[in-house]
């Protein structure tokens, strides 16, 4: 039966969406109130931050060596716990891959990686600053496990959504497997795979700068200390070389991308 | 027998009870183009996959070089594989490999992964491969991405893939089917020149009728998971059509 003219509606009203609307409203005032967060308190915490801002500046660069030893510490850690990761991930996200791997092999590999991704970084750095002893080791270590966690899932990924025809006619000229693996599917995922080691390593670089924060080593460690020294003209120094460090990071992986032609 | 391939009693089910195949009896000389046609889902394709085993059968014998297929373990059916090319319908080439290492995957079976990896092939191979390159008229894109060709040269390259396996069969799974009709008729032509210069026999699963007749031997005529016609392109005549396609509207 068709309605006509007048009481067709062209926006009918969702209540339901209307009174989920509504709630989270009311919830976001709730919670607001129990947290304190009254107009006052933030009135307050602006004053606190121009103070804190003004101390920031000008940035104290002379105690450089510091800087630039934590610095360098923090980008050895991303790169090596980049690569390791890497290196361990690709195995493991081939046994992962249920494409290609019957559930018995598949099934092991990817509870590893749901393990390895289960906890932050900082976590896992604590875990094992506890394992092995401060500095740079610990930090590799649980950058390492962070990464087989990320990448072993987006190359598990990308493995599952390969195009089986080249699978099936390399697997029809007799060759073994390992032989399949590296023609018919490496080929097809190798450009994306460059993508996320660079996107990885990226992770890596800012993820790195803060395990030191908890003894892991690298650059964190420093900013962590001149933090509680209240050396925050030093600290200013410290957060502008990470940006500088990561912005050099965002066009060294585009340079990276194009030379494999991801 | 002399066959050079005969399939005995081929049964396939992918879902227990309902066969695709439902007992195949064929025998292939050791030379000849053997066109098998039939409506599609009359289980062609399953037939010819499961002559190599890339689908696996469900019961029968399928003799090549003496030695029953099915039988065989992963070792010994991948070293049987490597006496029998396969050319596909979407040609499947690796798309990001160039043409030279597409053309190399038909030795994968007899070089080592790491020496395959390292792309250290046999002297013998290379130059194999140049040749073939020539004869399939690709002599100038060897180092061509295989993405950046045409279907039609993309199936000279599927062919030239199988060529290098050295085959002792050839089995083309609708090789013409994503090709119009002028690179269909170069296509064919192809393989029954290499066939007749190497001798060894095709099987070709086919949906042109017309090109079956010109160009195979023998004519397999399939439907419902049977063989219904089995003899020369010449005595095909339309009843046997219509039996093999059903109906007789589109043979006006």
């Amino acid at each position: 039966m068709a309605r006509t003219g007048s009481n067709r509606s062209a926006f009918p009203p969702d209540w339901w969406a209307r009174g989920a609307w509504l709630l989270l409203l009311v919830y976001l005032l709730y919670a607001a109130s129990h947290l304190e967060l009254t107009p006052a308190r933030f009135a307050a915490g602006l004053e606190h931050g121009a103070k804190f801002l003004a101390r920031l500046f000008p940035p104290d660069f002379r105690r450089w060596e510091l800087l630039v030893k934590g610095m360098v510490e923090s980008l050895q850690i991303a790169i090596v716990a980049s690569a390791l990761g890497s290196l361990l991930s690709l195995p493991l996200a081939l046994l992962a891959a249920r494409n290609l791997m019957p559930v018995w092999a598949s099934w092991p590999a990817r509870a590893v990686m749901v393990v390895c991704r289960s906890f932050h970084p900082v976590i896992v750095a604590i875990l094992f600053v506890k394992a092995v002893g401060f500095g740079a080791l610990a930090g590799i270590l649980a950058l390492t496990v962070a990464s087989v966690g990320f990448l072993g899932k987006l190359m598990t990924e990308a493995i599952e959504e390969i195009s089986l025809k080249p699978v099936e006619a390399v697997r029809a000229t007799g060759a073994p497997f390992a032989s399949v693996v590296t023609y018919a599917v490496l080929p097809q995922v190798f450009s994306r795979f460059v993508g996320f080691v660079s996107y990885e390593t990226d992770a890596n670089l800012r993820n790195s700068t803060m395990v030191g924060i908890v003894g892991a080593g690298g650059i964190g460690g420093t900013l962590f200390a001149a933090f509680q020294r209240f050396d925050y003209d030093f600290v200013c120094a410290i957060v502008l070389t990470i940006i500088a460090l990561i912005m050099a990071g965002e066009v060294l992986t585009v340079q990276v991308k194009k030379v494999f032609r991801a | 027998m002399s066959a050079a391939l005969s399939v005995r009693g081929l049964v396939k089910e992918y879902v227990p009870g309902k066969p695709v195949l439902r007992g195949i009896d064929l025998d292939f000389e050791a030379r000849g183009i053997s066109a098998v046609i039939g409506p599609s889902g009359t289980g062609k394709s399953t037939l010819i996959r499961c002559i190599n085993r890339l689908v696996e059968p469900t019961a029968g014998q399928v003799i090549f070089e003496g030695r029953d297929l099915v039988k065989l373990s992963r070792a010994e059916l991948r070293s049987a594989r490597r006496r029998i090319g396969m050319v596909f319908q979407e040609y499947n080439l690796v798309e990001r490999l160039s043409v030279m290492e597409n053309l190399l995957c038909g030795r994968l079976g007899y070089v080592s992964p790491l020496k395959a990896w390292l792309r250290r092939y046999p002297g013998g191979d290379i130059a194999r491969a140049f040749e073939l390159l020539d004869i399939v008229g690709l002599g100038d894109f060897a180092q061509a991405r295989a993405d950046s060709l045409s279907g039609g040269q993309r199936q000279r390259v599927g062919i030239a893939r199988a060529m290098m396996q050295e085959p002792r069969l050839l089995l083309a799974d609708e090789p013409t089917s994503s090709l119009d009709p002028k690179t269909s008729v170069e296509i064919m032509g192809l393989m029954q020149t290499l066939a007749q210069a190497h001798g060894f026999p095709v099987i070709v699963n086919i949906h042109n009728v017309e090109l079956a007749r010109r160009f195979a031997d023998r004519i397999v005529g399939m439907t419902g998971g049977r063989v219904v016609y089995d003899g020369p392109p010449e005595r095909i005549t339309e009843r046997h059509l219509k039996e093999i396609y059903g109906g007789e509207d589109w043979l006006e």
